[in-house]
């Protein structure tokens, strides 16, 4: 469902070029002339959003490189340096470290937008578990950002992080031995995670143009979850419309970007990060980022080491089976009355587990962690499966453009009014 | 072998008579070339692979350390570090020794008695790796309901004998290597 590509170059340079490599003719059919469903909201708006992000990581951070020395005796100094001495080095750090949580904030509403609407229901399944493979490799990278600036929370957290493996019966050792370089988190571990923090974002690169690739392959799903079935009268062309939407998205979401920056650069973080690191004292209270709280909270919620560690992994691993795990052959949660209930349920505990994640782990927050780590999972082993089985859905609406024209009137004279509304998709 | 025919339409079927026609040579140059293939790679992958493990420096930095006891007053813990790693040498009272060695070993999680954690006539001195055996925080010393040390990462409680007693720790604070060169000498490594 690709748009074919319409693009005709005019100068006879762009006709020698484009006869060469058609790679003008690739974008104008992927970005301008693509069909995007007319009724998108701003929730799909996070795609680009996220784009924009990666490429935001990678420009601050190459900077930040220029200045960062990754020692374990020089890497804190080097980060305060960037702060107090390099020009606009307070900007760039505070860019690149709220960077990577408004990262995060995007990532996750994108995640949640396809969950709501079953954009990884068939064909898309492909696309869904590409997704989670970039989640997989945002996490690994933000980790190994963490330990750069080599503070309390950095080394700490360094430290708990590469001892889950500990957990792996006879071969767990080995390999954290293998992943530090050495008996205890150390310059060598510090070296090799900054190798690879400059490394992964390529990585993530690559797979965001498989992830676009299938997108364009099997079309964007919409509010409604129907296919596309006529383009002149469900799609619009990706340029002038999604480019304008995904644009004033992205502005909106770079003024909160912006005031966390400018206002409170410092809020997402932890005070203890600006202790140089210590292997002699713990923090008293060690979290990790905000945006790993849920998975942490389920890894404590487990008393058992090894099953602990296998239950956090698997609440990730879990989102691959999800186009499977989801029996019902309705796509959009707006047409799945007990499924909205149940969706809704769910991010409420994927929060409530974010929230336990960062208090200490005693008494009543241990009880609260337990139930709902089984209610995630159940969510996924047990809700899913059988609401397909046992949930009437409303109608499915006929077509895109049928949903839109009943939501906005649905008289004769509104439909005449968005047919010439949408008229310019026809030429 | 008949050019013509390769030639030909049904080149794929003239290949595979003659794969038939020879088969075990064919198959045994097939197969070695791939073995000696994939030993090539793991040789090649494996210097890429372990480049990653302790370098000799880090090796060479496990040199054995000497610790003078005699300033370590009783009741009081001291942290030192070998091969990069923390160990704590806490000079034991006779009430802590007491409480180490009165526990009913089979009800631990990880069931070692004292002796077995101490030499033999030093059950005083208490040397172990500081790092929690859950996910390696250093434990606050003198804490916790055994009055051993409390890790305030997961709330692991050890006892004065080291031992895990409550919480996510699966095992005691490992001893590491050392040995007594005098009453008030110990050389670990
Ligand atoms: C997926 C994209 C990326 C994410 C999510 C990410 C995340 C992070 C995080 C969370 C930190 C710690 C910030 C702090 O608290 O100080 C960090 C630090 C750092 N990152 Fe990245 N990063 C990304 C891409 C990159 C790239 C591409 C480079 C280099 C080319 C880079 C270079 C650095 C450097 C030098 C530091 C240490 C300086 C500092 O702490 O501010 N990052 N990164
Ligand atoms: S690291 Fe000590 S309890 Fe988890």
């Amino acid at each position: 469902m690709s748009g074919h590509s319409t693009y005709v170059p005019k100068s006879p340079v762009m006709k020698w070029f484009e006869s060469r490599l058609p790679l003008f003719g690739l974008i104008h059919s992927s970005f301008v002339a693509y069909p995007t469903p007319r009724n998108l909201n701003y929730l799909w708006t996070f795609g680009g959003i996220l784009s924009f992000m990666l490429v935001a990581q990678i420009v601050t951070g190459i900077v930040l490189v220029m200045h960062y020395t990754p020692h374990a005796t020089m890497a804190f100094s080097s980060v305060e340096h960037i702060m107090r001495d390099v020009n606009y080095g307070w900007l760039l750090r505070y860019l690149h470290a709220n960077g990577a949580s408004m990262f995060f904030i995007a990532v996750y509403i994108h995640m949640f937008r396809g969950m709501y609407y079953g954009s990884y229901k068939a064909p898309r399944e492909v696309l869904w578990i590409l997704g989670v493979i970039i989640f997989l490799l945002m996490m690994a990278t933000a980790f190994m950002g963490y330990v750069l600036p080599w503070g309390q929370m950095s080394f700490w957290g360094a430290t708990v992080i590469t001892n889950l493996f500990s957990a792996l019966p006879i071969v767990g050792e080995p390999i954290v031995t293998w992943l530090w370089g050495g008996y205890s988190v150390d310059n060598p571990t510090l070296n090799r995670f900054f190798s690879l923090h400059y490394l992964l974002p390529f990585m993530i690169a690559g797979v965001v143009a498989l992830h676009v690739w299938a997108l364009h392959v099997v079309g964007q799903n919409n509010p409604t979850g129907v296919d596309i079935k006529n383009p002149a009268k469900d799609a619009v062309p990706f340029t002038p419309y999604a480019t304008v939407k995904d644009a004033f998205g992205l502005v909106c979401f770079l003024v909160v970007f912006a005031w966390f920056v400018f206002y409170v650069p410092n809020y997402l973080g932890h005070a203890d990060n600006y202790t140089e690191a210590n292997p002699a004292v713990t923090p008293a209270h060690i979290v990790p980022e905000w945006y790993f709280l849920p998975f942490y909270a389920i890894l404590r919620a487990i008393p058992n080491k090894l099953m602990g560690v296998i239950a956090m992994f698997s609440s990730i691993a879990v989102l691959v089976f999800l186009p499977w795990l989801d029996t019902s052959k309705v796509r959009s949660a707006v047409y799945r009355p007990l499924f909205k209930q149940f969706f809704w349920v769910f991010v409420a505990v994927c929060v409530g587990l974010g929230y336990l994640g960062a208090m200490p782990p005693e008494g009543g927050y241990v009880i609260a962690a337990r139930v709902l780590t089984a209610y995630y999972f159940i969510h996924f082993l047990v809700i899913l499966p059988l609401l397909g089985l046992f949930e009437t859905p409303r109608p499915v609406p006929a077509s895109i453009a049928d949903a839109v024209l009943a939501k906005h009137g649905g008289g004769a004279a509104a439909a005449v009014a968005m047919g010439a509304a949408s008229a310019p998709s026809k030429k | 072998m008949d050019i013509k025919a390769l030639g030909s339409k049904d080149w794929g079927a003239n290949v595979a008579e003659i794969a038939t026609a020879e088969p075990t040579r064919r198959d045994f140059l097939f197969i070695a070339t791939g073995a000696v293939g994939a030993v090539g790679v793991a040789a090649v992958a494996w210097p890429f692979i372990n480049q990653m493990n302790p370098d000799a420096q880090t090796i060479a930095a496990g040199a054995p350390v000497e610790v003078d006891l005699s300033p370590i007053a009783e009741g009081q813990i001291v942290k030192l570090f070998w091969r990069g790693k923390l160990i704590f040498v806490r000079h034991r009272t006779k009430k802590e020794i007491e409480e180490a060695e009165k526990v009913d070993v089979a009800s631990l999680p990880d069931p070692q008695p004292d002796s077995a954690r101490v030499k033999d006539g030093h059950a005083q001195w208490l040397v172990v790796y500081g790092n929690c055996t859950h996910l390696g925080c250093v434990p606050l010393g003198n804490q916790g309901a055994y009055d051993g040390w409390l890790c305030p990462c997961h709330g692991s409680v050890f006892d004065t004998s080291g031992r895990i007693r409550q919480g996510p720790a699966p095992t005691n604070l490992p001893i590491p290597p050392y040995a007594f060169l005098n009453d008030s000498k110990i050389r670990i490594g």
